[in-house]
């Protein structure tokens, strides 16, 4: 039977606080003794979904994002959860290069770098609903794990 | 942010922090833009020495910048882009549009 290791982090959606967020998921990372390669590609795309919060979901205005990360074996799960203005068509938010705001110079590429650089993206979301992004992936070499 | 940028004649060469995210990439873009309004700029290096951490919104400054740069006729250069780096500018398709360089390119005359 495999231990269960969680954690919660709410903030308030600045831009600010996108490097802190990146920091305290990489921390909790660790445990699982990834490369450095895979703790980049998890920040990558920790980064990503918490500035589709602050820029999408809550289009500048400061409310609440929170994370959960779930350890579990070698897989680490991200919940990324804003209770924003949600997404109507998940489907065409996630193609490459599809983007609301083209004039803010958003690239488009949010989603694709989730599904880049983790192993599952899945998002749920509706109009006025907010939105969850979980991520998953897979840890290959867990030599520390829970390293109590 | 004021040892960010070097002008060099009509080249602007930009020192991009250590993590070029949303919040740097927004406040890069405000200091720039002034800069290639104010100095008739019609080059930009992008360099990426200090760079260790970019997300897509690091995409959207340098395409943003490169649109400004092939309107007025001028180009964009990135340089000292280490793997992780090369691997995002690949990713999302910014190589088509612009020279990448890992260390500095040899008979530039924009540095």
């Amino acid at each position: 039977m495999q231990e269960k290791n969680e954690m919660r982090l709410e903030f308030d959606s600045r831009s600010c606080n996108e490097g802190f967020a990146r920091v305290a998921v990489a921390a909790f990372l660790t445990q699982l003794n990834p490369t450095l390669e895979e703790v980049a590609d998890v920040k990558t795309a920790l980064s990503e979904a918490v500035t589709n919060c602050i820029v999408h979901g809550y289009e500048g205005t400061v409310e609440k994002i929170q994370i959960a990360c779930t350890i579990e074996g070698s897989i680490i799960e991200i919940r990324v959860i804003d209770h924003g203005c949600g997404i109507e068509d998940v489907k065409k938010a996630m193609e490459p290069l599809f983007t609301t705001k083209p004039e803010e110079e958003r690239a488009g590429m949010g989603f694709a770098f989730m599904e880049a650089f983790m192993d599952e993206v899945v998002v749920e979301s509706a109009r006025g609903a907010g939105t969850t992004v979980i991520m998953k992936k897979k840890i290959e070499n867990p030599a520390g794990k829970f390293a109590m | 942010m004021e040892d960010s940028f070097y002008i060099n004649g009509t080249n602007l060469t930009i020192f991009v922090p250590a993590e070029l995210d949303h919040h740097n990439a927004e406040q890069l873009k405000i200091r720039a833009d002034q800069l290639i309004q104010r100095q008739n700029i019609r080059s930009i290096v992008f360099d990426f020495g200090k760079t260790g951490f970019m997300d897509s919104s690091g995409i959207g400054m340098i395409m943003g910048r490169y649109k400004n740069m092939r309107f007025m006729g001028g180009t964009v250069i990135a340089i000292r882009v280490n793997e992780r780096i090369r691997r995002i500018l690949t990713l999302s398709g910014v190589y088509k549009y612009i020279d990448i360089y890992e260390g500095l390119p040899q008979q530039s005359k924009l540095l």
